[in-house]
């Protein structure tokens, strides 16, 4: 008897009790949809996590002033100031930094007219909207001369310009923002919401106009620190922290900034979605084990019912292997169906976008969940199967 | 009839289950030879050990103590898989309770003994159906026990028996279950099988199917207690 023919014997046995083979896929089935569905959701939230980080800019390096963590609180700290950003763009002492860029923010309120829109101005740099990666969609960029002559002039995103503006173009127009008169150059193109709030909900300025008017010249609030390429984001990322703790005289103990990079937020986030996405499927694997439970048992049930048929294979000449390899197929087969199906509406229902987030199978819970279906019913067939197989041929064709 | 090699040979079988007191002798020195082509009948009232006797020839059962050849191999020294292999090529069971595979075609059924034999399929269904045909059941090869009448049954069941061409047809009560006409149908089949040259061994306890085999042994308690020839 070899493997097809007692594939195809598994699948007659299945097909001669339809109902309770359904039912039993059923757990397996259920099992194997959430397993890929809740794996799916992980990975879409990864996905969107991913794409709004990067949509923050692409190799950011972001330097906060303070000490870390856990630090001693007497610490003296140095505010983050104008010559510090200046030192950071010296292309001999950083070469892998392609830019950096402070930046000063203020709570706002902006009226036009009698709209009126809360939100925070950054006052910075123009060579932030690259750092930052944000593109002018409409009108331009403020420049150089004006972040020199402290123009009071500001770029908007797009979730300002629809509410301040409406339809109507807002280039050229003139909005207060705490009483403070600015004309809008430009428009960002739209970014979208993230996990970081609608980071399309910006005002940009010079940094000069702002701390003139509207925020005094206290410390930066951050310096934004653009990596060449992500290959040399943590030399660009080392060149940047050795030239501020030589600026402020400071050495790993007494260091009294931070410096947040991109790759190890991504990895921060990652690391808490992996786990999270694991302890989603750990839940949704348990599932499945109970949907193996549910094979043993109806084999269990099967195997009783057919004692008398496995007696009967027996006189007429089935040995031992033959017996097992027909229940552990039967077992085997009655989950793969099971994980089939579970597929299918694993696929249907991460067609099904949730608060934003778009599931995304990766091939390998696909794969995974095949192979453990089958690891299932190997498992949790080999038992009755086993005992099919012990029976002994007279006792088996006596019973009733 | 010429006297070849005898395809059973049985010497001093003892079946004994339990210990002590509560021991009980199931066969107490029985000793037979079937000569091929013999068709012999086995007889004898329930509990006089012929259902023992019948699982320890058909190799299901192994007996506490003697020797049992089957084509000349020791029975006794052979494991479970050895014995299933035996079963298959040497024994062909008709059952009185048919035992056929439910749910599953009368072809199907046939099929099976040359499957664990590993016989290809397209040789298979060829053997299998000429097995059903012979025994009259053409027209029937694709229905299932359940639609089938008793006697078409044990028709199927003896084209199961048959297909493998085994030295013995083993049949136990083969017509237990049957009426009259079905029972003729089925007899007239063994006496055609006899006549072909083929070794039956057939346990009954009626008279008249007994009629049927050249000879017939009886037991009792455990012994044969009468062996005789018909004709």
């Amino acid at each position: 008897m070899n493997l097809m023919e007692s594939i195809r014997s598994g699948w007659q046995a299945i097909l001669a009790n339809r109902l309770r083979s359904v039912l039993t896929t059923l757990g397996i089935m259920i099992g194997v949809a959430a397993v890929i569905v809740l794996v799916a959701f992980g990975q879409g939230a990864r996905n969107a996590v991913t794409g709004s980080i990067e949509s923050l800019g692409t190799n950011l390096i972001t330097i906060f002033p303070g000490t870390g963590p856990g630090a001693d609180p007497s610490l003296p700290v140095k505010d983050l100031t104008i010559e510090d950003a200046v030192a950071l763009n010296d292309p001999i002492s950083a070469p892998d930094v392609a830019g950096a860029a402070p930046t000063k923010r203020a709570p706002v309120t902006c009226t036009l007219g009698s709209t009126s829109h809360s939100t925070s101005i950054t006052g910075t740099w123009p060579g932030y909207f690259a750092i930052s990666n944000s593109a002018v969609d409409a009108g331009t960029y403020f420049t150089n001369a004006d972040e020199l002559d402290g123009r009071r002039v500001v770029v908007i995103g797009k979730t300002v310009a629809e509410d301040m503006f409406g339809e109507a173009d807002p280039i050229g127009q003139q909005i207060n923002c705490n009483g403070v008169p600015f004309a809008v150059l430009g428009v960002l193109a739209p970014k979208g919401a993230s996990g970081f709030g609608d980071q399309d909900d910006v005002i940009i300025a010079p940094l000069s106009t702002v701390r003139n008017h509207l925020t005094g010249y206290g410390s930066l609030d951050t310096i934004a620190v653009q990596a060449k390429s992500s290959q040399t984001q943590s030399l660009a990322q080392d060149q940047a922290v050795a030239i501020l703790d030589q600026r402020h005289g400071v050495d790993i103990t007494t260091r009294d900034f931070q410096v947040f990079n991109q790759a190890s937020l991504l990895d921060t986030v990652n690391q808490a979605i992996g786990i999270f996405t694991a302890l989603l499927g750990a839940v949704a694997a348990i599932s499945l084990l109970v949907g193996g439970i549910g094979i043993t048992n109806i084999m269990l049930v099967s195997v009783t019912e057919r004692t008398r048929e496995i007696g009967i294979r027996k006189a007429i000449g089935a040995s031992r292997r033959v017996i097992l390899m027909q229940f552990l197929i039967e077992a085997i087969v009655l989950s793969l169906i099971g994980a089939f199906f579970g597929l299918v509406i694993a696929f249907l229902v991460t067609q099904i976008e949730v608060a934003g987030i778009k599931p995304t199978i990766i091939p390998l819970s696909v794969v995974g969940a095949f192979g453990i279906s089958v690891g299932i019913g190997l498992f949790f067939g080999s038992w009755p199967a086993n005992r099919a197989a012990s029976l002994r041929p007279i006792e088996a064709l006596r019973h009733e | 009839m010429t006297q070849g090699t005898p395809v059973l040979d049985l010497v001093d079988i003892r079946k004994i289950y339990g210990a002590g007191d509560a021991e009980v002798r199931a066969l107490d020195g029985v000793s037979l030879t079937v000569n091929t082509g013999d068709f012999v009948a086995i007889m004898g009232a329930s509990g006089s050990g012929k259902s023992t006797l019948m699982n320890i020839i058909g190799a299901l059962d192994v007996a506490t103590t003697g020797e049992y050849h089957l084509d000349g191999i020791d029975i006794n020294s052979l494991d479970e898989d050895a014995l299933s292999i035996v079963r298959n090529r040497k024994i062909g069971f008709i059952f009185q309770s048919f035992n056929l595979i439910p749910r599953t075609s009368a072809l199907a059924n046939v099929e099976l003994p040359l499957a664990y034999r590993g016989v290809r399929r397209g040789e298979r269904r060829e053997r299998a159906q000429a097995a059903l045909a012979a025994v009259g059941l053409a027209d029937r090869m694709h229905h299932r026990p359940n639609e089938l009448s008793g006697g078409q049954q044990q028709r199927v069941a003896v084209a199961r028996a048959l297909v493998a061409q085994p030295s013995l047809l083993l049949a136990d009560e083969p017509t237990g279950n049957l009426d009259s006409h079905a029972t003729a149908d089925v007899l007239s089949l063994l006496d055609a099988m006899h006549a072909e040259g083929r070794t039956i061994v057939m346990i009954t306890h009626e008279d008249d199917v007994a009629a049927h085999a050249q000879r017939v042994v009886t037991l009792r308690d455990g012994r044969v207690s009468d062996d005789r020839r018909n004709r």
